[in-house]
Formats: C-alpha cells, sequence, structure tokens
C-alpha cells in the first residue's frame, strides 16, 4: 500500500471544474505523472501527481476539503 | 448621520487599514473574519469581532446574509467592504441598505453602472471622457463586430460586456480571425458570466496604465492626481507609482479634468478610480474601466498628497459633504508601492503560506509600510498571497527608487519566500529607473531571466523552508 499525499496546504479538488467528472474515483488505475486532483493555494492551483503506478483503493480527502501539506489524498495499491 | 461603530467585512492588510483609519476618527470597530482567520491582525487591533463562516470565501467573505446578519448583531451601523471579495457587488451594496445599514462606497445604481463595461463606457462617453475607440456598446452579432472593427483599426481586442479577470477577451489582427474568435469569445462569456455580451476597443500598443483617483460627496468630486501601474504579472499590478512620469503638465491636468466630470456626471459617492490606457507616442489617454471601492494602492497617492483617502470615505459614507476643493489638493514628491507576496518568484511564483518568522521593519518618515503580519503568524492557505505593501518616498522618481531599494534591503521578513527579491530587481533595472515600462514590460523582462540574474548578482541568502513544512490553519 502507498499513499499520495498533498504538497501544499490548501483546499483540494477532486474535479477539473465543478462540471465535470473526478480526475479519479476509488478503483480507477492510475500512472505515474498522472493527475489526481488540484490544490488551491493562496488562489493558485497546483496540480497533485501522482508519483507511483496502481490502483486507487480509496480517496481519503474529499472534494473541496482544507487539507494540510503532507495529507494523505489518497491509498494506491501497487 | 456620523457613523459610530463600523463592520469591517474584509480581512489581511485592507481591514488592518481600515480599522487604524476609523479608529482614528473615534469610531468603534468589529472585524469580520472567518475561522480560519481568528489570529489575523485586523481582529487583534479591532475593538471587537465576529466570525462570519468556515474558510473558504464563499462561505464567509462572501456570504453577504452572514455579513449583515453579524453587523446588526453587533451593533454595527455601517459596513466597510475593502476591496475584492463585495465591495463592488451591487445586490450586497442594496442588501446593507435595505438592512438599515450605511455601506461604505457608490450606491448599488452607479455600481451596477459602472460594473458593466458597456455601460461605463457609454458613461464615460455622455461625459466627454476620450475611451478607446471601439464599438457602440453592445455587439449585435459577428457582421456587427466586423462593421464595427473596419471603423476603429484592427487590431482589436474583442471583450466580455460583463467580463474581469482577463476572460472572454479576444485579439483579432483582421477580418478573418475576427470572424473565428468572435463566437468563440461570446461562448466563453455566456459560461463565464452568463452573459454573452460583446464589445470591442482598438488594442493599443505597448500602453501605459494610468489611474485617477478621485472622491465625490455625491454631487461634487475632486481627483487627487494619477497613478501609474504599468508594472503587472498576469494583469495583477506589482509596483505602481505617483504620480506618473509619463505625463506632461497639460496632459496630466486633461486627464484629471476627465476623471472628475465623469465622476460628478454619474454622482458619485466616496473613493473611486478610473482606470485609463496612455498611448505615450502620440500623448492620447483612453478611460478603459472604473473600480468604485478603494484599491490596493490607494497609499501611492496618500503619501504623495497627505490625503487619508479611507478615512474620507467613511466620513462621506457618514453624510458629510467633500471637506476638499480641488485647489487644496497638491503633489509634493514621489511615491513608489510594491506588492509584498507569499510567492516564490525563483519558482514560478509558487505561493508560500508559511509561518513568519523575524520581522524587521525599516521606519523612516518616507517609508510606509501596510501589513498584516506578524512573527509567528501561520499565513492561511485559502485567500490571496498579498501579505504587505512597502510605500517609500522621495523627492523625486530617482530619489523615491533609491529609497525603495534601501528599504527593501533593511526589510526582514523571515520564514517565507517574498517577493522582495523582485522588487530589488526591478528598483536596479535600468529601463524602469528611465521610467520606460510599459504594461507588457514585466511579463518579457522576467521571459529573459532578468529577474534570475539580478539575483544571481545579489546572491540573497536562502532562510525560509520549503512549503511542505508549512502547517496548515487546520492544525494550528
Amino acid at each position: 500500500m502507498a499513499e499520495i499525499r498533498s504538497p501544499l496546504p490548501g483546499t483540494f479538488y477532486r474535479r477539473p471544474a465543478p462540471d465535470q467528472p473526478p480526475f479519479k474515483s476509488d478503483g480507477d488505475t492510475v500512472t505515474p505523472g498522472e493527475v489526481i486532483g488540484l490544490i488551491e493555494v493562496m488562489k493558485s492551483f497546483i496540480e497533485v501527481k501522482s508519483e507511483i503506478g496502481g490502483t486507487i483503493t480509496r480517496f481519503l480527502a474529499e472534494n473541496e476539503t482544507p487539507v494540510m501539506a503532507g495529507a494523505v489524498l489518497a491509498d494506491v495499491e501497487g | 448621520m456620523a457613523i459610530k461603530r463600523l463592520f469591517i467585512a474584509n480581512r489581511g492588510e485592507i481591514a488592518v487599514r481600515i480599522v487604524r483609519a476609523a479608529s482614528a476618527l473615534g469610531i468603534e470597530t468589529v472585524q469580520a473574519h472567518s475561522e480560519a482567520d481568528a489570529d489575523m491582525l485586523a481582529v487583534r487591533l479591532a475593538d471587537r469581532a465576529a466570525c462570519i463562516g468556515p474558510a473558504p470565501a464563499k462561505a464567509s467573505y462572501l456570504n453577504a446574509a452572514a455579513i449583515i446578519a453579524a453587523a446588526r448583531e453587533t451593533g454595527c451601523d455601517a459596513i466597510h467592504p475593502g476591496y475584492g471579495f463585495l465591495a463592488e457587488n451591487a445586490a450586497f451594496a442594496e442588501a446593507v441598505d435595505a438592512a438599515g445599514l450605511v455601506f461604505v462606497g457608490p450606491t448599488a445604481a452607479t455600481i451596477r453602472m459602472m460594473g458593466d463595461k458597456a455601460a461605463a463606457r457609454a458613461a464615460a462617453i455622455a461625459a466627454g471622457v476620450p475611451v478607446v475607440p471601439g464599438s457602440d456598446g453592445r455587439l449585435a452579432d459577428t457582421d456587427a463586430a466586423l462593421a464595427a472593427a473596419e471603423v476603429v483599426g484592427y487590431p482589436v481586442m474583442i471583450k466580455a460586456a460583463a467580463g474581469g479577470g482577463g476572460r472572454g477577451i479576444r485579439i483579432a489582427n483582421d477580418p478573418a480571425e475576427l470572424r473565428k474568435l468572435a463566437p468563440q469569445a461570446a461562448s466563453e462569456a455566456e459560461a463565464a458570466f452568463g452573459d454573452g455580451g460583446l464589445y470591442l476597443e482598438r488594442v493599443i500598443i505597448n500602453a501605459r496604465h494610468i489611474e485617477v483617483q478621485i472622491l465625490g460627496d455625491g454631487s461634487r468630486a475632486v481627483h487627487c492626481f494619477e497613478r501609474e501601474c504599468s508594472l503587472q504579472r498576469r494583469r495583477q499590478k506589482v509596483w505602481e507609482e505617483a504620480p506618473a512620469a509619463c505625463l506632461d503638465d497639460a496632459t496630466r491636468a486633461t486627464l484629471c479634468a476627465s476623471a472628475v466630470a465623469l465622476a460628478e456626471n454619474v454622482g458619485y459617492r466616496g473613493a473611486g478610480t478610473l482606470e485609463y490606457l496612455y498611448d505615450e507616442p502620440s500623448g492620447q489617454f483612453f478611460f478603459i474601466e472604473m473600480n468604485t471601492r478603494i484599491q490596493v494602492e490607494h497609499p501611492v497617492t496618500e503619501m504623495v498628497t497627505g490625503i487619508d483617502l479611507v478615512a474620507e470615505m467613511i466620513r462621506i459614507a457618514g453624510g458629510e459633504p467633500l471637506s476638499l476643493v480641488q485647489d487644496d489638493i497638491r503633489i509634493s514628491g514621489h511615491a513608489i508601492e510594491v506588492r509584498i507576496n507569499a510567492e516564490d518568484p525563483a519558482n514560478n511564483f509558487m505561493p508560500f503560506p508559511g509561518v513568519v518568522g523575524r520581522m524587521e521593519i525599516p521606519e523612516a518618515p518616507h517609508i510606509r509600510f501596510d501589513g498584516m503580519i506578524y512573527e509567528g503568524y501561520q499565513i492561511p492557505p485559502f485567500y490571496d498571497s498579498l501579505l504587505a505593501k512597502l510605500i517609500v518616498g522621495g523627492s523625486d522618481r530617482l530619489q523615491a527608487i533609491d529609497n525603495l531599494a534601501a528599504a527593501l534591503d533593511a526589510l526582514v521578513i523571515e520564514g517565507l519566500k517574498t517577493t522582495i527579491p523582485l522588487h530589488k530587481a526591478l528598483a536596479a533595472d535600468p529601463v524602469i529607473r528611465d521610467g520606460q515600462a510599459h504594461t507588457r514590460f514585466l511579463e518579457a523582462w522576467l521571459a529573459d531571466g532578468k529577474l534570475a540574474a539580478h539575483s544571481a548578482i545579489a546572491q540573497t541568502p536562502a532562510t525560509a523552508q520549503p512549503p511542505a513544512a508549512a502547517h496548515s490553519p487546520a492544525a494550528s
């Protein structure tokens, strides 16, 4: 089991825009470098990319919630 | 009625500025804050504070009902909106009025008219203010855009009538491009603003951004001269100064008189700013839009005129007539403001919401520091990155730049990455010292690696930790 963590403190978004589907859902596969969400920090949106490949077993951070730097956003099974 | 207790519906440095101005007028202050902002400086300085909701701005600083309810519960008789958030929201101004409170700013009708760019342009034309050659109001369709562009001349900028923040803008160099881009701009405007209305203007190449500060009491208006804000990155101002070095006295007089004419024509009440593009080769200026609020860069005007603009707007909102006549207002010397943001200029201006370490703020009669930070303050990641403004004066422009460079060298904000190195490099740049920078200068200068080149020479020691070491307010 591996984890994708937030690189910055801010607000976590799972969708590229409110009217669009999530980047990834539970059970989706992810490849290294793929975007799994956005962190809004001081009105800038920073992409969160997975450093690992595998299957996202579950998201631990909800859409549009505040997160700390280093907070676990999702669990990945390699 | 004189205002006795003022509710401040904003945050950061402008909230601090309003608390101080109101206190100096003998007015009690109640500072609004979100759950993430309980530790902010304005909360510490105000007489009282009121929590208006959770961290996201839409649940707190943009929540009109929560703000008005908190203002009433705390016995306030007026609300100051600062800048940003609800400052230029006509519906909010109306709701404040309907709740029996005073909105510190112009009427809802004025905000609404000036917020519609096509209507603002029409108001300017009616007052005899020059506007960028363009279409008469909204364009019916692409054919109307093509006909208008033939009259004003290419290149043209197609803009959303309800626009803002650079969205819905396209530049067309010829009729073929315009035929292709106008429908795109209309769909983008429809999606972004729920209003696909467009207008177009001729593009002024390498314009200077000049703006005139006005004060009005609903019948009479005065100007407090102009500011130049040509140094911008992503349409955000970075360095502002007063007066504008590129204007001669005759042009300055005509420009400022045009701003007063428009303000009086619309019965403007409060502090406002008319923005213009100045085409230096031809000496022509063109009105582009009006901001119906106090602006970030108001202190440079205060430094050269000696007028407290925030105090004036509060007095006017309290029902007093303008305390100034035009002949009272004169410029002395030159002032420059730089915006100190929690961003790393060496890393593509990445935000840096860390904890403020040791601070040393230089003090001198020609230095002013308008900030929101104190030692040990955790900067929340939820809002914009403006930490402070450093405003420095001098007897003339070059002395002001030299004084700015010295003040930047003496300014210490540890624990964070900030835009201080950017301003040091700008203060040393020969084009800026020569007063030749236009609105497209800064982005090209950054793209050319001028900042990195200057920083390599300056060898600024690194004292900050990376943002991953910062904690979020949720944890503190």
